[in-house]
């Protein structure tokens, strides 16, 4: 409404942010917080078994630096990256959302930026001063212990960011006042931590493996001892992965109910619910096995067996994020905002006078007969494109080619009956915003896309048409009437009180 | 020509929420916190700026390759520092000016996002260069072509991050630009990138002078001809000669300034910091000139004094944010409650929706049920095929002979198939409007 809407119209907007979301969360899961601590332990252990006259087994411990040298390398580069990726692509996907937020729970990111802070920090000195510590032994057991403060900042970044994830979601905390603590009283809050934390561990150590086993020779003692260690790691954690995964899995239903998404009903969430139930049983089976076979016949285990599982792992922890963005819908916001950007108390005024009157950008602030295609693109974009694309991925055409069969010529009429009501019938659609006439434009927008094949291009490529009733010289009159309406009411006042 | 651009200025609805602390609060918060995360910046593009220039000069001189290589070491640390300091700043900015900061940001967002890959693969040049050091010894032109392209991208990503927070300071520019590549050509985006960038330089300059001259740092290991106080000396001199170049690139910066952001303040902070930067010059000229041994001497003098013009140099900055934008954020203000007002008048008197149906007479006395069905009931049932419900001949041959079993499924759906959707209860029809129904459903031929 308010801002130049950004679109990518073959990848599909929300794509743009799963992407980089998805990639960071695998990086901070499986490569920090699931990570380090499990390369800590093992540079633990090179102290441990090491010959009597040295501080540490050497190769083992230069295996060790290595593995945490990948990770250092990916998490200050990629991991640092989409961390920042996120907040530059939610802000130009979904500005209006994400300014919101930021106002109410500017607090709670700032502590969680503090924590990362120190977690950057910590994890530079902990990585560059590695071969230095190896001078001593009292350099060297320093380093491991900072190394284990280090694994508990880590955990307390993403303990800090789960509760942001629930507060988001969170109705009553978003009306009541702003409590960053409300995020942590959300009940998806507990699962979520209850299933992230072994999770991160089984990933972490599925990477180690993974590391361990291209680091190493075949036949080696070297590789036997890391990955009868990793495997070891492993099946400590699985067990409370997988009830973590089943307690997170129980808990989405009630907390989209708590949350007010209508979307629990759908047949596409209870799809990817399936989905979830099957990942989650095939992930931890493999990962399982792998270990178990690395804990009693490491010497067979070859690099090729290795991988399938370690992908599984990552892959394991991508779908939850999936099902989670569905607890959310139809909105954004909970309660306060839809997907589409517009928030539920603007609704009445935009049915009655229609969206495009409001925009601040669009071509066309009213429908007539000789406008109604443009208008109906420019409806679109207002209300639909955040989530659908014209040909592309999750494509308006496509969806309705679904519904009506492919091939067949869409009829304004169905499209417009179907677009008016869907948010019965489609739980996770919210509900359209504009009036009637808008509604009409949109369904022979659509049309139109059936027979041209057009496609939209997003303000980034196209620039932006400020709508009159939206620009200096409007509000110039509006502050006009607004001045006069004030002195108005003074001048009543003061003819009251003189009475 | 002002009426012209009157007309595309766009005057959005601000954030109607309140800010998360008192104005003055994030402002400072905004302002510190940009200038720690630039400073960092700074040491990042000025660190590869001159690893790429001494890999060059080592190509003939040994001491200059292990110069590079040292210096090139300093890249990890500063840029982790830069990008995570780089948070609080951007969490203030949304805070404070949302509006501004995410329209530029999306009008200029395919630049926008790819800032993302561009970092990402700068930062892992750089850690290719630093690792490949002992491996490409025989092939010095690889590496430097490595740490050539890492240059390339740290000097064409400030473009982006000025152009974005100079569009943002322009909202009559909105209407007009159309990308990064028009935004670009925007004043004064040419003269800050030249003023930025030599403060990068004149920022890395005193940081090797401070690095390399530490007790800490065993600099005789790695050079041989090259001595610290050959080194600390060029260090001293990048460092004037990039603040001299910056009496000019500052000038050019001021007279290129749109004219909206200026007030008095403005003048007297920035020629504050400038003036405060001249006795800084002055010390480092003598340090240069003099003694070897008396080349530390005022060292933290000097760091003070520049870092104070700094610190005016940002509040300058943000002073003209702040008067740019002040006549534009009132007229939101303004936007912003009327828009308020009339959202809550229509909340409070909402237009009953009259469904117009479009009765079809030949259908005779079903007509008006087929229009009921066509608007509610067609989005997922179909005459013959399941849609997303079962289709109207399984209604039929479920409840010939019961339509009052009917009417109170369409009132309130139970669940019999497990694999089909919950139907919704249609809260908008009235017991008419399911007596109108069930009698066109019942209608319908097998």
């Amino acid at each position: 409404m308010d801002f130049p809407l950004f679109h990518l119209d073959w990848l599909n907007d929300r794509f743009l942010i799963a992407i980089i979301a998805i990639l960071h969360v695998l990086i901070n899961h499986g490569l920090a917080v699931g990570f380090i601590p499990y390369v800590v332990r093992l540079e633990q252990q090179g102290v441990l078994k090491s010959p009597p006259d040295q501080i540490t087994d050497k190769s083992w411990d230069a295996m060790v630096y290595n593995m945490m040298k990948v990770a250092f390398i990916i998490t200050t580069s990629l991991g640092a990256m989409t961390g920042v990726g996120i907040w530059l692509s939610a802000a130009v996907v979904s500005p209006s959302s994400i300014a919101s937020l930021i106002r109410v729970f500017y607090w709670a990111w700032f502590t969680e930026w503090l924590v990362f802070v120190t977690e950057v920090i910590l994890i530079v000195i902990y990585f560059l001063t590695w071969k230095n510590s190896n001078k001593s032994l009292k350099a060297k057991l320093r380093h491991i212990r900072f190394g284990w403060y280090l694994s508990i900042f880590s955990w307390i970044t993403m303990s800090i960011i789960v509760s942001i994830l629930g507060f988001m979601m969170d109705p009553g905390n978003w009306n009541a006042h702003h409590s960053f603590f409300n995020g942590f009283s959300n009940p998806i809050y507990l699962p979520q931590l209850a299933f992230r934390t072994p999770t991160a561990m089984v990933v972490g150590g599925m990477f180690g493996y993974l590391l361990a086993v291209i680091f190493t020779k075949r036949g080696t003692d070297l590789r036997a001892r890391a990955v009868k260690q990793s495997s070891i790691w492993i099946v400590c954690w699985a067990p409370l992965s997988l009830s973590g995964a089943i307690f997170y899995y129980r808990a989405m239903p009630q907390a989209m109910k708590d949350n007010m998404s209508t979307a629990i009903g759908t047949l596409e969430f209870a799809q990817y619910y399936d989905t979830l139930k099957y990942v989650i049983i095939g992930a931890t089976a493999l990962v399982l096995a792998i270990a178990i076979i690395g804990l009693l016949a490491p010497r067979k285990i070859r690099l090729g067996m290795v991988v399938i599982p370690c992908f599984l792992a990552f892959g394991f922890l991508g779908i939850f994020e999936r099902v989670r963005e569905f607890i959310r819908k139809p909105f954004v916001i909970g309660g306060y905002m839809y997907s589409n950007l517009l928030r539920v108390e603007d609704y009445p005024l935009y049915k009655k006078d229609g969206i495009l009157k409001y925009a601040t950008y669009t071509s066309t602030p009213e429908v007539t007969e000789g406008n109604k295609i443009e208008a109906g693109r420019n409806v679109f974009m207002l209300a639909c494109s955040r989530c659908h694309t014209t040909h592309g991925i999750n494509s308006i055409v496509g969806v309705f080619e679904n519904m009506y069969g492919k091939g067949s010529p869409f009829s304004e009429q169905g499209i417009a009956s179907f677009t008016q009501n869907m948010h019965n019938g489609r739980t996770f659609m919210p509900e359209f915003p504009g009036n009637k006439k808008e509604l009409y434009a949109l369904a022979a927008y659509i049309k139109h896309l059936q027979q041209t094949g057009e496609v939209i291009e997003g303000a980034q490529n196209e620039g932006v048409v400020v709508n009159p009733n939206q620009s200096v010289d409007a509000v110039v009159k509006l502050m006009e009437k607004q001045e006069k309406q004030k002195a108005d009411s003074l001048s009543k006042k003061q003819t009251a009180s003189n009475h | 020509m002002i009426s012209f651009l009157q007309v595309t200025t766009p005057v959005p609805r601000a954030i109607p929420l309140e800010l998360p602390l008192p104005e003055w609060l994030l402002v400072t918060l905004l302002i510190v916190s940009f200038l720690l995360h630039i400073i960092f910046v700074n040491l990042m593009i000025g660190g590869t700026v001159l690893t790429l220039w001494c890999q060059i000069r080592g190509l003939k001189d040994p001491d200059y390759h292990n110069l590079a290589h040292e210096i090139s070491r300093t890249i990890t640390v500063n840029k982790s520092l830069a990008v995570v300091l780089g948070v609080a700043p951007l969490l203030s900015i949304s805070a404070l000016y949302a509006t501004y900061f995410y329209s530029a940001a999306s009008l200029t967002g395919g630049m926008w996002i790819a800032i993302i890959p561009m970092v990402t693969v700068a930062f892992l040049l750089t850690y290719l260069n630093k690792y490949t050091w002992n491996v490409l010894d025989k092939n010095k032109p690889l590496s430097i072509a490595i740490i050539a392209t890492a240059t390339a991208l740290f000097l064409f990503i400030p473009f982006i991050f000025l152009v974005n927070i100079n569009l943002m300071l322009f909202p009559e520019k909105w209407g007009t630009v159309s990308g990064f590549f028009s935004a670009l050509l925007l004043p004064n985006v040419f003269p800050r990138y030249l003023h930025f960038i030599c403060a990068s330089m004149a920022v890395t300059g005193l940081f090797i002078f401070w690095y390399m001259g530490r007790k800490s740092y065993p600099f005789e290991d790695y050079f041989e001809k090259l001595t610290r106080y050959d080194v600390k000396k060029k260090a001293y001199s990048l460092t004037l000669a990039a603040s001299v170049a910056q009496f000019i690139m500052g000038p050019l910066v001021m007279l290129t300034l749109p004219t909206k952001g200026f007030s008095w303040q403005l003048i007297v902070t920035i020629l504050s910091g400038a003036a405060i930067a001249l006795p800084a010059m002055w010390l480092m000229w003598k340090a240069i000139n003099g003694k070897p041994e008396n080349i530390d001497r005022h060292f933290g003098k000097i760091v003070v004094a520049l870092s104070i013009t700094v610190i005016f140099m940002g509040s300058g900055r943000h002073l003209y944010r702040a008067t740019s934008l002040e006549p534009h954020q009132k007229m939101m203000a303004a936007q912003t409650a009327e828009f308020e007002r009339l959202s809550k008048e229509a909340r409070e008197n909402p237009v009953a929706e009259k469904e117009d149906l479009k009765i079809d007479s030949t259908l005779g006395p079903v007509a008006k049920g087929a229009a009921i069905f066509q608007v509610n009931c067609s989005i997922c049932h179909k005459e013959k095929e399941k849609l997303v419900g079962p289709p109207m001949t399984e209604m039929v041959s479920i409840y010939a002979n019961n339509k009052d079993g009917l009417k109170q499924w369409i009132k309130a759906p139970g669940k019999k198939r497990p694999d089909y959707p919950q139907m919704p209860a249609l809260s908008q029809l009235t017991d008419d409007d399911r007596e109108q129904l069930a009698n066109y459903i019942l209608s319908i031929k097998k």
